[in-house]
């Protein structure tokens, strides 16, 4: 069994066990350390196949954005968690078994398949050997001439998923303090000091 | 054993099972249940991946790409969803969801 055998069962091991884990922890921060731990095992199973690129960007992305955003709403929303729990094992034998059904049909049906040798024609953009191009240059190649529609739709899925988070989110509350910039600016010592003479002996 | 890609697709196929899992078993837990997509998505992205290495064609990775562009959107809406409903109600819990009528 050589290294590259060895690394893809250590990095697929530890991302199918974690991911059990993601889905029966109890505590949900301890759900997203899971995912976390599964994300980055298969960034491994990612530079094992040779995508460099997206290795990397699953780290920075999904570990790095997402599941720290996560974190975050775990965290933030004060929820009894122990509640939510109730009643998992009601439909837990229903669930496992179209898991199972499920999993058994996907892996007999790609378990055992091969390609046909004619499926080399059909390649419309081949991987540049890795002494020529680095995975990142070869992407952003095919990335930027032909997909460069679909990569410019990406940057718009990314923009109104950005302004539809912010619409969500925001509230505007009335009765909280705020600095108003423009009635600072426009006060003048007129407005601002007032000169009173006060009597001797007397208070205001 | 060399390792293939029917390796990969096991693997894939099996945190997908795992995802679908996850979604009966936390039926009541909004954020196990966006949890459980992100491993489906990671699934699919596995498989993309594989093909794409297998086959020798780096269109597969493109489009690992884009799920991956689509899936971090999708978590950003989810979660800002998610704490919009929990300032409205008060808890996270999916029997509550159907009260946002109208």
């Amino acid at each position: 069994m050589g290294l590259q055998a060895l690394f893809f069962y250590l990095f697929s091991f530890v991302a199918v066990a974690s991911a059990f884990m993601v889905i029966s922890a109890r505590n949900p921060v301890y759900s997203v350390l899971f995912l976390i731990l599964t994300f980055f095992n298969s960034a491994g199973l990612f530079l094992l196949t040779g995508a460099e690129f997206l290795a990397m960007i699953l780290l920075v992305v999904y570990i790095g954005a997402v599941a720290v955003l996560f974190l975050f709403v775990v965290m933030m929303l004060d929820i009894d968690f122990t509640e939510l729990r109730s009643g998992v094992l009601e439909y837990a034998p229903v669930g496992a078994l179209i898991g199972l059904v499920l999993a058994a049909e996907l892996i007999i049906v790609v378990g055992g398949s091969s390609f046909s040798p004619e499926i080399a024609k059909t390649i419309s953009m081949p991987i540049p050997a890795i002494a020529d191009r680095t995975n990142t240059a070869a992407l952003g190649d095919v990335l930027y001439t032909h997909y460069v529609y679909f990569f410019q739709i990406a940057g718009l899925v990314l923009l109104v998923a950005m302004i539809g988070a912010i619409v969500l989110t925001l509230r505007h509350r009335d009765n909280i303090k705020r600095q108003d910039i423009p009635t600072q600016v426009a006060r003048t010592p007129k407005t601002a000091v007032e000169v009173v003479k006060v009597k001797s002996g007397q208070g205001l | 054993m060399e390792i293939g890609i029917s390796h990969y697709l096991t693997v894939s196929a099996i945190l997908f099972t795992l995802g679908v899992f996850g979604i009966f078993l936390n039926r009541k837990n909004v954020i196990i249940i966006l949890m459980s997509v992100e491993l489906i998505l990671l699934a699919v992205n596995i498989n993309m991946v594989a093909f794409s290495s297998f086959l020798n064609d780096i269109t597969g990775q493109v489009f690992a790409l884009f799920i991956l562009t689509v899936a971090a959107a999708e978590a950003a809406i989810g979660l800002a969803i998610l704490v919009v409903f929990y300032r409205n109600r008060g808890s996270i819990a999916v029997e509550d969801v159907n009260m946002m009528k109208g």
